[in-house]
Formats: structure tokens, sequence, C-alpha cells
């Protein structure tokens, strides 16, 4: 089986899992309680804070734990609308971003909110100068992602810091699910950013724990109300083994980052040099320095993308059609729909998505494969 | 980047005269034992600089302790490269890229102490300059205030790179100042008042009250991880763990609930008088900031301070709560302090002590215990132990957690 849908979800690592049921086992206390075992716990749980805190070059009191990257996103998003809603009602963010960021908008909305979607070049990316003109009096918060995870281009998210320290009162959210371990981490970590999203299954952790970078001194409601645990951020019994063996896992991914990145873009570009050399081809993805090493979007004009993701399955390969989250929706990818894409050869996009332990053999497989099935396309489209 | 070297600046101490070499002396150590858990360094303390040769160590982990400790202005990182002028340029050029935002200017500032290179001075500027220039897009020369300065220092030794100056703290090195005690509790003032008192080069050894079980192991360990904090402004502390659960009973018992908390800040205050005298210290340091609480106001230290006539030192008697907090979360205690373990002091806490106890009526109060004996017997239990910098006390169970993480 050759695995090339990494940004959908990746394969826990089994060491990580190892983690995930040791502590289940052996250390189950609620990290709140005061007797010695609770207090293990919570040994436990700062010292995986720490662990992050420390790969990431942050301050371990700047790290929230959270069920996922769906809810760093809402709680970002709607935490800060909450707690700067006397200063204005304005948010801006774009229009390729993830549903978990753009639904929450639409919510916002609903309440009096007014939302500026920008809208993206034929790269998928915003522009700075966009951002600028936008900001009004009333923007509160500035929500973008990093990566885009349909397409993988690098959203101008340094650039568009820099910009935003010039208003120091505007929040600024970026959602780095797709961006982690890519070798990103001084453009995410920018000096204006306040608050970043990410999420665990992203890499190789366990689902249903992930977490958010929140600047000190930056004010955000709780999306969560309740027993006041994360400082009173993020209430709900702490995800011990899931945090513990995400914990693990980002160390594991952050070892050599730089060597894995490179590999993945040697094969990711292996792939693009190959199939764009193909008449019916259609990349929307580049080989360049503006695109993730990890994010492969392409079309075979005329074909549909479930077609494509169907007879790759066929032969052990698993690609997706554009994100897994519209994929059994059928409904066309909104990140190629803002870049204007014609919608016949938006419906044809599929999209490879790389992780570190892919590898040129498995690329060379695919290829052989490309070639196999794009002759057998061709009939279709005949 | 990974440097090779870190060249060190004497702060306040150059002005010092024929202390001078003390001076040095006690900052060469103190540098010594906050990085100790890095086995490859050199390092040396000369009388114009202090010099980190580095061997391999990781770089930025060690720039990280060394703003911390008392008695450096500033330091420099720095790469030693071999004498050929293409070895320069390349590591020149590393260094400006590393620092590099669009729209900054540079300047290349050369020393050529060693009269037998090949190049003259201006002719070093000018090979890095254009390789600098040629090798980056967008970048100009400034020689007045340029945002990147590149200092090349050519010795018979070899090459020196450096270009960040980064800020010591200041302050005086740990131990220049003489020896006191400390009265740590384990809230957020008591580690506020000893970055003080450090920061004037005054050696601390860490007086904390234990009552088991009115107060939990943790909180022990909470105050020894404190101590473990405070390490890395000069070095190792002693920390003296003194047992008050007896005195702490029999005040309950036998005094009136007014002054419970006076009569019992006479015996911490006591014992801690004691334990300088005998441990050849100087003075006793204290968080007490004035008014902040009941034991706090000028009436109760004085009913307090009656039991000693040592110098008592509260370096924070004029801050505010907030100016204090602040200072916590710069020197990262705050979020240890706040750990919600019992400690000496709130557990017998009365629930209206005497704002203004009167000190004739404190007198009193504490004829009504065995004040001699109580001493005696927590004196002969005191327990001391050396923390040194990295020590974990708070996660007893690192090595199973390592295996996790």
């Amino acid at each position: 089986m050759i695995y090339f849908d990494n940004s959908a979800t990746t394969k826990p690592d089994l060491s990580v899992v190892d983690t995930y049921s040791k502590v289940s086992k052996n250390i189950w206390g609620n990290p709140s309680s005061l007797h010695q075992f609770g207090e293990q716990s919570f040994n436990l749980l700062e010292q995986s804070r720490q662990q992050i805190a420390k790969i990431l070059n942050v301050f371990p009191d700047e790290i929230f734990f959270t069920g996922g990257g769906t809810e760093g996103d809402n709680w970002a998003i709607k935490g800060t609308a909450m707690a700067k809603r006397k200063y204005g009602n304005h948010i801006i963010t774009s229009s390729v971003e993830h549903p978990a960021v753009i639904n929450s908008m639409k919510q916002l909305e609903k309440l009096g909110f007014e939302v500026t979607y920008l809208p993206v070049d034929q790269n998928g990316k915003v522009s700075v100068e966009d951002v600028k003109a936008s900001i009004k009096h009333s923007t509160i918060l500035i929500s973008i992602m990093a990566v885009n995870n349909e397409v993988g281009s690098i959203q101008p998210i340094e650039q568009i810091g820099e910009l935003l320290t010039k208003y120091p009162t505007i929040q600024y959210h970026i959602d780095a699910v797709q961006g982690i371990g890519k070798g990103l981490h001084d453009i995410i970590f920018n000096d204006r950013a306040d608050l970043i999203t990410f999420s665990g299954h992203k890499f190789h952790a366990p689902r249903g724990v992930g977490f958010m970078y929140k600047r000190r001194g930056k004010k955000v409601e709780p999306l969560l109300a309740g027993g006041g645990q994360e400082k009173n951020l993020r209430s709900s019994t702490e995800n011990l083994p899931a945090i513990v063996a995400m914990a693990r896992a980002l160390r594991l991914l952050t070892d050599n980052e730089k060597e894995k990145v490179a590999k993945q873009a040697e094969i990711k570009n292996f792939i693009f040099n190959y199939i764009s050399k193909f008449d019916n081809v259609i990349t929307f993805s580049k080989d360049n320095a503006e695109f993730a090493p990890h994010i492969l979007c392409f079309a075979i004009k005329g074909v549909r993308g479930e077609t494509i993701v169907h007879a790759f399955e066929s032969y052990g390969i698993f690609i997706s059609t554009t994100s897994a989250c519209s994929s059994k929706k059928h409904l066309t990818s909104s990140t190629l729909t803002a870049m204007k894409i014609p919608e016949e050869d938006a419906t044809s996009a599929v999209r490879i998505s790389l992780d570190e332990n892919n590898t040129m053999d498995e690329a060379k497989k695919f290829i052989q494969i490309f070639d196999i099935l794009y002759e057998k396309f061709k009939k279709i489209n005949a | 980047m990974q440097y090779t070297e870190i060249m060190v600046r004497y702060g306040e101490l150059s002005t010092k005269g024929k202390n001078r070499k003390d001076f040095i002396k006690q900052l060469g150590k103190n540098v010594k034992r906050v990085l100790h858990n890095f086995d490859h360094l050199k390092i040396n303390a000369r009388r114009d600089r202090l010099h980190v040769t580095l061997n391999g160590e990781n770089s930025d982990k060690v720039i990280d302790r060394l703003k911390d400790v008392f008695g450096i202005e500033t330091f420099s990182p720095a790469m030693k490269v071999e004498k050929d002028i293409d070895a320069v340029k390349k590591v020149a050029l590393e260094m400006v890229k590393d620092q590099y935002k669009p729209g900054m200017t540079f300047k290349i500032d050369t020393r050529r102490q060693d009269k037998n290179f090949p190049l003259d001075t201006h002719e070093i500027n000018e090979a890095l300059g254009s390789a600098i220039v040629d090798n980056i897009d967008g970048i100009k020369a400034k020689m007045n205030k340029p945002d990147i300065t590149i200092r090349a220092e050519f010795r018979m030794n070899g090459v020196f790179l450096s270009s960040l100056t980064i800020l010591g703290s200041g302050g005086l090195p740990v131990g220049t100042g003489g020896r006191a005690t400390m009265m740590l509790s384990g809230g957020i003032d008591s580690p506020v008042a000893s970055y003080l008192g450090m920061k004037r080069g005054v050696k601390l050894d860490m007086v904390h009250f234990y009552s088991p079980p009115y107060t939990s192991e943790q909180a022990l360990a909470k105050a020894k991880q404190l101590t473990e904090k405070l390490t890395r402004f000069g070095g190792n502390i002693q920390f003296l763990q003194v047992p008050f659960t007896e005195i702490q009973e029999e005040i309950k018992e036998k005094v009136p609930e007014g002054y419970l908390m006076t009569v019992q800040r006479r015996m911490m205050l006591r014992l801690t008088a004691a334990l300088t005298i005998s441990r050849h210290c100087k003075g006793i340091f204290t968080g007490e900031s004035l008014g902040q609480v009941a034991s706090q106001t000028l009436e109760s230290m004085m009913a307090i301070n009656d039991v000693t006539n040592m110098p008592v030192l509260r370096p924070l008697t004029s801050l505010d709560k907030t100016e204090i907090i602040r200072i916590a979360e710069n020197i990262d205690t705050y979020e240890l302090s706040i750990m919600p373990f019992e400690d000496c002091c709130t557990v017998f806490t009365p629930p209206a002590p005497r704002t203004k106890p009167n000190l004739y009526r404190t007198r009193e109060c504490e004829n009504m215990i065995d004040v001699k004996g109580l001493m005696e017997r927590a004196l002969d239990n005191v327990k001391i132990v050396d923390i040194k910098p990295g020590e974990e006390f708070l996660n007893a169970n690192e090595d199973v957690f390592s295996e996790l993480l």
C-alpha cells in the first residue's frame, strides 16, 4: 500500500500509540486531583507542555491543549470575537480557509460581525496589499492559514505579520494545521502571530488532541467553560494519554526536520515534473518555494476526481480529491473555485499529500501506475 | 547559527579597582557552575574578558544561560575561522544572512592584529563587503549606524567573526556582596526578593519552613524547584529545610488567635537569625512588601523584628504586587509560585489576624510557649541540600516520563 493522503490524516506512529496506551494504563489520575496520583498526572501534563514549548521555542504558558484543529480554529475565532467585541466587529480572513474557519465566520456573521473574505491569486495566495486595504478601524481579528490544505500554497503570513506590527490591537490567528513539521517554523511563529492552531493527528499523534499557541498577554475568551483547566481557558479533564502521545509525536516529527522536508520536496517535485509533461494534466500546485513541500494538487482533464482516486486505489495507492472534508459531499474544491479554476477542471482535481515516511520508490511506483491510468483515461476522453 | 566561542564583557565590576581580581574570579566560578552540565565547554576568565570555548556544545543553549548570570554586561557569540579569506567570506555571509531582513544595511569592522596576513585591513573590508553585496539582493553598506555589523578580528591564532551583542543581566557576580540567608516560602514574592538580593552580588542560603503533614511534599519540592530556578543567576544555592510542625502546633494550642501569626513569624525570624549566625552569614533577606498582608504592616514588622538585631533586608518594601508579578514572570518563577500547594504561611492563618499587634502584648503571648526548647529541637533537625542548576524536584518521575515523551 502506498499512502499519499497525509493531509487528511497520518498513520499514528507505533511508539506514539505505545505511549498512549502506557499512559492510559498507568497514569490515569486526574491532573487536578490533590493526591499523589493526580500529582503524577499533573507533572506529566506539564512536562508534555514544556517539551512542546521547547521544540517550538516558545514559553510553556503559551501552549494550551485542545481537542484538535477544528476546536482550535473555532476557539481562536469565536474566543477573540467574544473578547474583543467592544472594540469592533470586523474580521478579515481568506476565501480559501478550512471549513472550521469559514463556518465559524459564518456563525459570527449571523451574530452581527462583519467578515471580509479576501480573494486569492492563481496560486491560491492572498495578497498583503488586499489585507492592508481591508483593515478598518473596527477590525479585531485576522485569521489566515499557513498552508492551504487543498493545493499547498504557503500564505504570506510572515509579511502579514510585518504589516500588523503597525496595528497592534488586531489579533492575528494562524491556522497552521498543515504547516507543522514542514520547515516553516520561523514564518509561522513570526513576531506578530498571536494565536496559532495545531492538530495532533496531522503529525502521527492520535485523533482528538491538538494545541493552540497563545502569545502571552493576548486575550481570548474560552469556548469551553467549566472546571477551569488550562488556566480557565479550556475546561475539560485533560486528555492526558493523547497529550503525552502528541508531545512525543512532535518531537519525532521535528527531529531532523530539514532532511525530512527536503525528502518530501524531492518526491513531490519528481512527481510534479513527471506528470506536468502530459497534455491532459493541469497542476494547481507548483514546485517552487511558494508551495509547501508535501502537497501536490493536479487534475486529469475530463476525468472526475473521484474516478481518479478509485482508479489509483485499485492499485493500492491512496490519494484524495482535494480535501477530505469535502470529498464525500461531492463539492468542488472551494480553494480551486476561489483560484478561479473553471468548474470542469476543478471537479477533476485530486491531491497527493506526503509525509516523512514516503519514499522515492513509492513515487516511482506512482508514476508507473499513472502511465497506465493515463492511457486508460484517454479512451474515456476520446 | 552554531557558534564556536562566546566573548563575555564584564559589567559594573570594571569600576571596582583592586577588588577586580576577586570579582573576575567569582564570575568565572559562577559561570562554570551555571554551565556545569555542558561537558565540553572551556571557560577562561581573563583580566579584560571572559572567554567561553564551546567545543561543539549548542551555542543557543549556552547563550540562554549566560543571559541570566549576574555580573555580565554584554556578550558576543563568535565564530573562529581559519586564516583563509574565502573561509572568512563564507562565514561572514552566513552571519549576515542569519539576521538580514529586506531593507537592512551592514558594515564590516575589521581588526587586523596579525600583521602577516596577506590582505590589509582595507582589502579585507572590501573582500568581505563585496562577498555580501554580491550574494544578498538589495543589501547596502552603511558606515554610520548600520543594522548589521560584522566584526572581524584577525588574530595570531585565527580569525574571529562576531556580529551580535547580547545584553547580559548586569548586576554584580553573586558572592562578591557577601552571604546572607533568605526566607523562602514558595510564594510569588520571596523568589523575586532573592533575585534582587543576588543582583547586588549577595550569595543567599535559602531557609524554608516545612510543616508536614500540614504542608505537602509537593510544597517542599516546589520551594526547592524555585531555588533551582534562582541558581541560574549565580550558581549553586544551599537549601535549609527547617522543621516547623511542632512550633506551629504549640503556638496554635497556646497563643490567642489574634497573635498566632505574629508569634509564628517571630519564631521563623528567630530561627533564621540563629542559622544566619551559625553559618557566618551577615544578614537576612525577606520577600516582605509593605502593607501587602497583615504581617507586613509597619506595626507587625516592628513586633516581629523585635527578636533580632540582624539586618533584615526587604528588597520588595515599596513594590506594588503588579510590579512584583512582572519581575516574577520575567525571571520565570511566577508559574511555579502560583502552583496551588499550601505553604507554612497559609495553613494556620487565623480568620482575622491583628494588623497592628502591640509589641508588649506580643512578648507576653510568646511567653506562653517554650521558645528555647522549640528552637533547639528545630535547629537540631535542619536538613541542608546543595541545589545545582538543572536539578528537577517536582518531576520525581522524570525517568519514567522521558521514556514516554
